[in-house]
């Protein structure tokens, strides 16, 4: 107990050491730094200027470049999408958020497993996931979680190899800093950003498709 | 106090090692290789970006800023973080960061971690500090496990095995996790890590990574990658810590919409990396349910106090610098001795040692500024460079590069037999940089004299020659 003491003591002694150490380099500076960081300039582009169709399309688009299956339906069609996309990847039973509130619930042929605090090893034996999402990016083919009930925990879009995604399309911006700007009200949850399938560029600097996360991932665009 | 970058105090200087890494022709043509295609890559979704310009400068000047109001923002940083069920912890020096990270490790019974690549961790030496503790650290990014199961040593910022080829990575893991089939497509070498770790990710209770920001405002982490073992590695084990260098911290949350830009355009050229995490303390029922943040100082605060200077802790690790140097594209980045190769390792390996080592870094560049140029947050490379030397000369300590150099000139021009072998080396070293009669682009440190000249080639037979042969012929 002394000796924790002791570390602790000398633990926060570094943090002071920091600090002062800071405060001497810097020396004086303008206190009102809330007012210099107003001043940054920010010249960039936030708001995109495609047209709602243009803006679906190039998410599309984009999806498709990094290797990711792209499905474009109608709020009526989703449940016979998803079952006419799982059956093309040829998967058996999905994973679904414990709390999962879609209307457009999988068909019955498809065995689904709710998420009833599962163990990872037991995440581990399911074949695929189906989560909704919070917003996508466009001009980066981007889809963004804050595993919400809907979204589900970290674990389960991850551990998974396949992921199928439904994303509306008022969840659609076109720029980062749009999406970036939506996920303001949620910037203290869990943020997940998925940009394709998991992929490396270790091996000579070339992207390969589908190391730790899923290989495959699918997204449904439901469009009225 | 004992600031470490890696053992980058023990290497040897740039000079020598650069020749010994020149000679090594198969890892000259894996690194240009790859350097090849990543700046193809990149400057591809760069053009793309009509408001790059605009970007670089916004980010350039949040950086500036945090720098220049560092000690609010940590604080700021710490409280959020801790009000959201992280525990912070500050570190001087590298020791300090690596005994916290054991005690962590320690109090709960464990002797295994899983790893997302961090050079933090290379520069703490934080490896070998749990292995002597009997822990064993796993690398979970695909290069960093090329590396750690070669016994071999980092050479990139973003891609530490770049200077490995596809047939030496399938040799490796042939060798080391004891495969007897495996193909040789790049898809068979991504799946044989893939089940490798799989296991651990599924067992180990504590991971450990970095940071690439850290936000202020809500003590948030961000981790940028692409193969998913950052998201096992921060999703899986039961504690997760980060050890993060205090210039990671950025202001607010909205600031990710500039650098979640410029760092995966620059990195590995895609417009955006597959995967990003963004999160806050511990959240109930999902992930870690115990978060450490180790807030490294290691010779950074020491940076602060020159404005110049300051502009390498701006550094978002991107590797862009590294990927367009023409010194670092011929000699890998094993001879800079340190974890930070490249120009911006250059400038950061000895300002982080005070100057008292690596001083030869700072002469490891032609100063052609095409690094200024591709850095995303506008680090002035060059300026530094030179601030840096200016240093080295008045600190007395004339470099390697500077004594070897005027040794060599003095011992050529004082004995005639020398200047003679001198000039025949010179014949037969320019070859192949000779078009038409004009040197137009000289290797390494003597890239500066070519970049914006061509240099009369050396005549392909001296004036001693001349005569020696005019004479024989006459006799």
């Amino acid at each position: 107990m002394v000796g924790e003491a002791k570390a602790g003591k000398r633990l926060s002694a570094s943090r002071e050491n920091i600090f002062s150490a800071v405060r001497r380099n810097l020396g004086n500076r303008n206190p009102n730094f809330a007012a210099d960081y107003e001043r940054i300039s920010r010249d960039y582009e936030v708001a995109g200027k495609l047209s709602p169709e243009e803006r679906l399309h190039l998410l599309e688009e984009r999806l498709q470049d990094y290797g990711t299956g792209v499905y474009r339906c109608s709020p009526e069609q989703v449940t016979a999408t998803i079952s006419q996309v799982l059956a093309v990847r040829g998967v058996q039973s999905v994973l679904l958020p414990k709390d999962f509130s879609g209307s457009f619930l999988p068909p019955k042929a498809i065995e689904m497993i709710y998420d009833d605090n599962l163990s990872y090893a037991e995440i581990d034996r399911c074949s695929g996931v189906l989560t909704t999402c919070t917003v996508a990016i466009a001009l980066t083919g981007t889809i963004i979680l804050r595993h919400s009930a809907d979204e589900g925990r970290r674990a389960l879009t991850l551990i998974p190899d396949y992921h199928l995604c439904i994303v509306q399309a008022e969840q659609v911006v076109e720029t980062v800093p749009e999406a970036i700007r939506r996920m303001e009200e949620f910037k203290t949850a869990p943020i997940t950003t998925i940009s394709g399938p998991s992929a490396t560029s270790d091996i000579e600097m070339t992207r390969i498709k589908g190391v730790h996360g899923p290989r495959t991932l699918d997204v449904i665009l439901v469009v009225s | 106090m004992t600031v470490r970058v890696g053992n980058a105090a023990q290497a040897p200087e740039f000079l020598e090692s650069s020749k010994e890494q020149l000679a090594n022709s198969q890892m000259r043509r894996n690194v240009r290789h790859a350097t090849d295609v990543i700046r193809t890559k990149r400057n591809r979704v760069v053009a793309e970006m009509p408001d790059w310009e605009a970007l670089r400068e916004s980010a350039r000047q949040l950086k500036e800023h945090t720098l220049l109001h560092l000690d609010i923002y940590l604080a700021q940083f710490e409280k959020a973080c801790t009000q959201a069920g992280g525990k912070v912890h500050w570190a001087k020096d590298a020791d300090e960061a690596n005994g916290i990270i054991r005690g962590i490790i320690e109090s709960h019974g464990e002797k295994e971690v899983i790893k997302i690549k961090t050079i933090t961790s290379d520069e703490t030496l934080l490896n070998p500090a749990l292995e002597a503790a009997g822990i064993i650290p796993y690398e979970t990014d695909l290069a960093d496990l090329i590396v750690q199961l070669g016994n071999d040593k980092p050479s990139h910022i973003v891609v530490p095995a770049l200077h490995r080829n596809k047939t030496e990575i399938r040799q490796l893991f042939i060798e080391k996790m004891k495969l007897e089939n495996l193909g040789d497509k790049p898809e068979d070498l991504t799946d044989a890590a893939r089940r490798y770790l799989r296991e651990k990710f599924l067992r180990v209770k504590i991971g450990i990574g970095g940071a690439n920001f850290a936000v202020a405002e809500t003590g948030s982490v961000c981790i940028v990658e692409s193969e998913g073992n950052g998201r096992m590695c921060l999703t899986l084990p039961q504690v997760f810590i980060s050890l993060c260098g205090i210039e990671k911290v950025i202001p607010k949350f909205s600031d990710l919409e500039v650098f979640l830009q410029l760092l995966p355009r620059s990195a590995t050229g895609e417009r955006m990396n597959p995967y990003n995490s963004i999160w806050t303390g511990v959240t109930a029922q999902d992930g870690p349910q115990e978060f450490h943040v180790v807030l490294l100082d290691n010779g950074r605060s020491h940076i602060l106090a020159d404005e110049k200077d300051r502009q390498t802790l701006q550094c978002i690790r991107c590797g862009a610098c590294l990927n367009v140097c023409p010194v670092y594209r011929q000699t890998g980045g094993h001879a800079y001795g340190s974890v930070y190769s490249g120009p911006i390792g250059a400038i950061i390996t000895p300002q982080l040692q005070s100057m008292q080592h690596s001083q030869s870094l700072p002469y490891a560049s032609s100063l052609c500024g095409a690094c200024y140029e591709a850095c995303p947050v506008k680090i002035n490379i060059p300026e530094v460079l030179i601030q840096l030397r200016n240093k080295v000369v008045e600190n007395g300590d004339s470099p390697l590069v500077e004594r070897v150099s005027m040794k060599a000139a003095s011992m050529a021009l004082s004995s005639g037999s020398r200047l003679n072998l001198a000039q025949k080396v010179a014949q037969v070293a320019q070859s192949p940089f000779v078009h038409d009669g004009k040197i137009q682009k000289l290797p390494g440190f003597l890239g500066g004299w070519t970049d914006s000249r061509n240099m009369r080639s050396i005549p392909k037979e001296s004036f001693r020659q001349w005569w020696a042969k005019r004479k024989q012929e006459n006799a």
